[in-house]
């Protein structure tokens, strides 16, 4: 059977200012295939789809669709052609409900008027074909991640796309929505639609893919058909050099001296519910406690109060001999706490500030960044220069505003902002969602080297296998509970005990 | 006149009053909430309703035609609301400063026109106003026909407004996009919404509103224009939109409310009761601060209001 090419990409080229995002790029998909993007933070496949979707305008370059050269000025003529695409950040509108949300911008049947009984008729179908369950009158505020991912997946279909694009779907999913997300994306591919996939996680873009793309730096560096590849040759075209996933290096603690102490913890969430019932633990110096748990059992709250910027209802939590319960975020800092948050783009960073003020935003008002009541801009822009050749953050120039960074890139201004200070305790949490395996890695290594230096790290993350990497002891959240603790210089983690912890099926005493 | 206080013509001549006087901030106020859903904060609306005054009065007072200076009024709106847009959505500028100079260069426009057009004489010329027009057979209800259906044909249009306004914002795909622009300009964009034809249209809708109710002051109010017979009542419509939560139907409720303080002051004066007439004059004002105080914490505000819109 020939191959019949949906959408062919030719010479593109982007740059932003003397930064050049896509450097004269070739890129094809065809009918009823399965492609992946594969690439760096920063490599450029964000900025490649975007021109695709009309929301950037290439510099140079031409498009074809089912063979006829287009040009595509906006996301409408995008569609109009045929593709769709789901952003690595949500485009949704938290305010309307998810039926308002898919027909938005479209014409109605109804001329002027809005015909939301047809719409939901339509609304269902796809439900029902595709396996996307959601609640057609939920305000988006209300939904989880993975639902908001599906209303923007309905909302591509409801327009009839043949090629839907999704930048990094699965970066904030469970792995059972994973699943979920390829039942879906197989049925799609089955009624002869194409997709781009991105994605860092190799294992992933092995299971999914009939072909891989790999990008480097905006230009294409390799292409493999899945048969013929693994996740050791992409990581190394990806890289550009052989990845070793990082040994635990096996200086355990010999003195253990709680660091961190939480008695009692009760915490409220969003909704006003219990979210942490009463927990007590202790991370140590110089170890990584690690907390495995699917989302939304409490982590989020466990942070939120760590940092300060939740109330807890009662307990204590002790750093060293200071109670930080019931302090500002600011003081919690002050104490050495170094906080990388699930939240980068929201909590972590503001992104329309420049660069280097978001470098220092968590102590700009102490020496040398300031004296008295004035900012010392020299210093603060010396330090991040400094700190963006330490860390290798991939920008145009540290006064760019922040948004304009990668993804990758974003998590690393957190992480240098952080371990600049050698805080004494350091919660991370979900610390290389979206980041592709050099940086990983590399945040990793970080992160160990803190704690080779004696700092205390509570490691909270959906990724199983960051936690079991990383961790010297794994706690259990499940509903707001401790489920159990496993300390690895006792015993050897059972991984179906584990999933059974995970899943509330099993308790240990907790000591 | 029977000016006593409990009697059943001292409440509906009250009550007919907060009608009367809620008018133009019905009207304002719509006008504003389209603006302030799409993210536009239009602080050129005191002076828009100025300069709507003062077009209305001049061209019924040269034209002899009440309807003809409605519509002068509303056209002069809609231009005043096409300036704002350009400013605020083409140039990107800030709609604070751009807001307050087009009040400050409408109302002044508005003052100059009347000293060239009319000069400056001891007595004000007037015109012939509109007077109420009772709808037939619903005036002769007792209590409810001399409240609501013995007004200005303006009211009437105002309260009409209302529902017309909450059916577009809600019903319709002009209204869908009009809220996802004010509450997340890029998600509207990725839609395929064009994110400035919006905010035009929805300036262009409260800039008419503006002039028209602008003109309800010297065409039905009053029978002649004064220049400070706007009052601040742009203002108050501002505040009120905030009150009203950014819906349509709240919308009236709230500028009944206004509208009463402001027909209680009418009515206080006649009485016994002796106050200084400032003091009633004062009222409305007050009772803006009082109720945003009261209020704006919880108020949810559109999104993206205050924020230009560019893309990459
Ligand atoms: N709007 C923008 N303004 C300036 N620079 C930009 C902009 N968007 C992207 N860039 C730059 O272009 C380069 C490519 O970015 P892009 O977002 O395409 O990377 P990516 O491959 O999607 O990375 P990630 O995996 O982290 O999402 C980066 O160096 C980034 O800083
Ligand atoms: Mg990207």
């Amino acid at each position: 059977m020939e191959k019949e090419k949906i959408v062919e990409m030719r010479n593109i080229r982007k740059t932003f200012l003397n930064n050049v995002a896509n450097n004269n790029i070739n890129f094809v998909v065809y009918k009823g295939e399965i492609v992946s993007l594969l690439g760096e933070n920063g490599a450029g496949k964000t900025t490649l789809m975007k021109i695709l979707y009309g929301m950037y305008t290439k510099d140079s370059g031409e498009i074809f669709v089912n063979g006829k050269k287009v040009e595509i000025n906006s996301p409408k003529d995008a569609i109009a052609l045929g593709i769709g695409m789901v952003h690595q950040h949500f485009t949704l509108v938290r305010t309307l409900t998810v039926l308002e949300n898919v027909i938005l911008g479209l014409p109605s049947p109804k001329g002027i008027n809005l015909d939301f009984d047809y719409a939901r008729k339509r609304l269902q179908e796809i439900i029902q074909r595709y396996g996307l369950v959601v609640n057609p009158d939920a305000k988006i505020w209300q939904l989880s991640v993975g639902e908001r991912q599906r209303v923007e997946i309905i909302k591509a279909l409801y327009r009839n796309i043949n090629v839907l694009i999704l930048d990094e779907p699965t970066a904030v999913l469970t792995p059972q929505e994973v699943e979920e997300l390829f039942k879906t994306l197989r049925i799609f591919k089955k009624e002869g639609k194409s997709i781009v996939f991105i994605s860092h996680k190799l294992e992933e873009v092995m299971e999914i893919s009939d072909r891989i793309v790999i990008l480097r730096n905006g230009v294409v560096t390799g292409e493999r058909r899945k048969e013929e590849t693994n996740a050791r040759e992409l990581a190394r075209l990806m890289v550009g050099r052989e990845v070793i996933e990082v040994l635990r290096e096996k200086t355990s603690v010999t003195e253990k001296s709680p660091l961190l102490k939480v008695e009692g913890l009760k915490a409220l969430n969003d909704k006003n519910l219990v979210a942490l019932k009463g927990i007590s633990f202790s991370v140590n110096k110089g170890e990584i406690l690690g907390v495995a748990g699917v989302a939304g059992n409490g982590q989020r709250e466990l942070e939120d109060v760590i940092c300060g910027v939740r109330k807890p209802i009662s307990g204590h939590i002790f750093l060293d001999k200071d109670e930080i319960s019931g302090r500002s975020p600011k003081e919690i800092i002050r104490l050495g706490v170094g906080r990388i948050p699930e939240d980068r783009m929201e909590s972590g960073l503001i992104l329309d500030l420049p660069l280097y003020e978001n470098l220092v935003i968590e102590f700009y008002d102490k020496p040398p960044f300031s004296k008295g009541m004035l900012i010392n801009y020299k210093s603060i822009k010396r330090f991040a220069q400094k700190l963006i050749k330490e860390y290798r953050i991939k920008t145009a120039s540290i006064d760019v505003k922040t948004r304009t960074l990668s993804g990758g890139n974003l998590q690393k201004v957190i992480l240098a902002r952080v371990l600049s200070q050698s805080p004494k305790f350091i919660i991370a949490s979900q610390p290389t969602r979206g980041l592709d395996v050099g940086a990983m890695e590399y945040i990793h290594e970080k992160l160990l080297e803190a704690r080779n230096n004696g700092a205390g790290i509570l490691l909270i993350s959906e990724d199983l296998h960051e936690v079991l990497n990383l961790s010297d002891r794994i706690m259990v959240m499940y509903e707001g509970e401790i489920m159990g603790i496993i300390d690895r210089s006792k015993e050897k983690v059972d991984i179906e005990e584990l999933g059974l912890m995970m899943a509330g099926a099993k308790r240990r005493k907790v000591s | 006149m029977n000016t006593g206080f409990w009697t059943l013509t001292f409440w509906v001549g009250f009550l007919a009053a907060t009608v009367r006087m809620a008018t133009p901030l019905i009207i304002a106020t719509l006008g504003e909430t389209f603006a302030e859903r799409s993210g536009v904060l239009n602080l050129g609306i005191e002076g828009m309703m100025i300069f709507g005054a003062l077009a209305g009065f001049l061209t019924t007072y040269f034209t002899k035609s009440l309807w003809l200076g409605v519509l002068v009024a509303t056209l002069s709106g809609i231009a005043f609301g096409w300036l704002m847009a350009f400013l605020t959505v083409t140039l990107t500028l800030s709609q604070h400063v751009s807001g307050l100079g087009i009040t400050i260069f409408a109302s002044g426009l508005a003052y100059y026109t009347y000293r060239a057009a009319i000069g400056s004489p001891t007595v004000p010329p007037t015109i012939k106003a509109f007077s109420t027009l009772k709808i037939p057979l619903l005036w002769k209800i007792p209590i409810i026909g001399p409240i609501l259906f013995d007004q200005y044909a303006i009211t009437y249009i105002g309260i009409l407004l209302v529902p017309l306004a909450g059916y577009l914002i809600y019903k319709t795909t002009f209204g869908l996009s009009l809220r996802a622009v004010g509450e997340n300009p890029e998600a509207a964009d990725a839609m395929g919404i064009n994110v400035y034809k919006i905010r035009y249209t929805a300036l262009l809708i409260a800039g008419g509103l503006a002039g028209l109710s602008g003109a309800f002051f010297t065409l039905a109010e009053f029978n002649m224009f004064l220049y400070d017979i706007v009052a601040g009542r742009g203002w108050v419509a501002i505040a009120l939109v905030i009150f009203a939560n950014w819906i349509p139907s709240k919308v009236l409720w709230g500028a009944l409310f206004f509208g009463s303080i402001d027909a209680i002051g009418l009515r206080l004066q006649g009485t016994a009761i002796k106050v200084p007439f400032q003091v009633y004059l004062m009222l409305p004002y007050i009772f803006t601060i009082i109720v945003l105080i009261l209020i704006a914490r919880n108020a949810s505000y559109p999104s993206a209001l205050l924020k230009p819109y560019r893309r990459e």
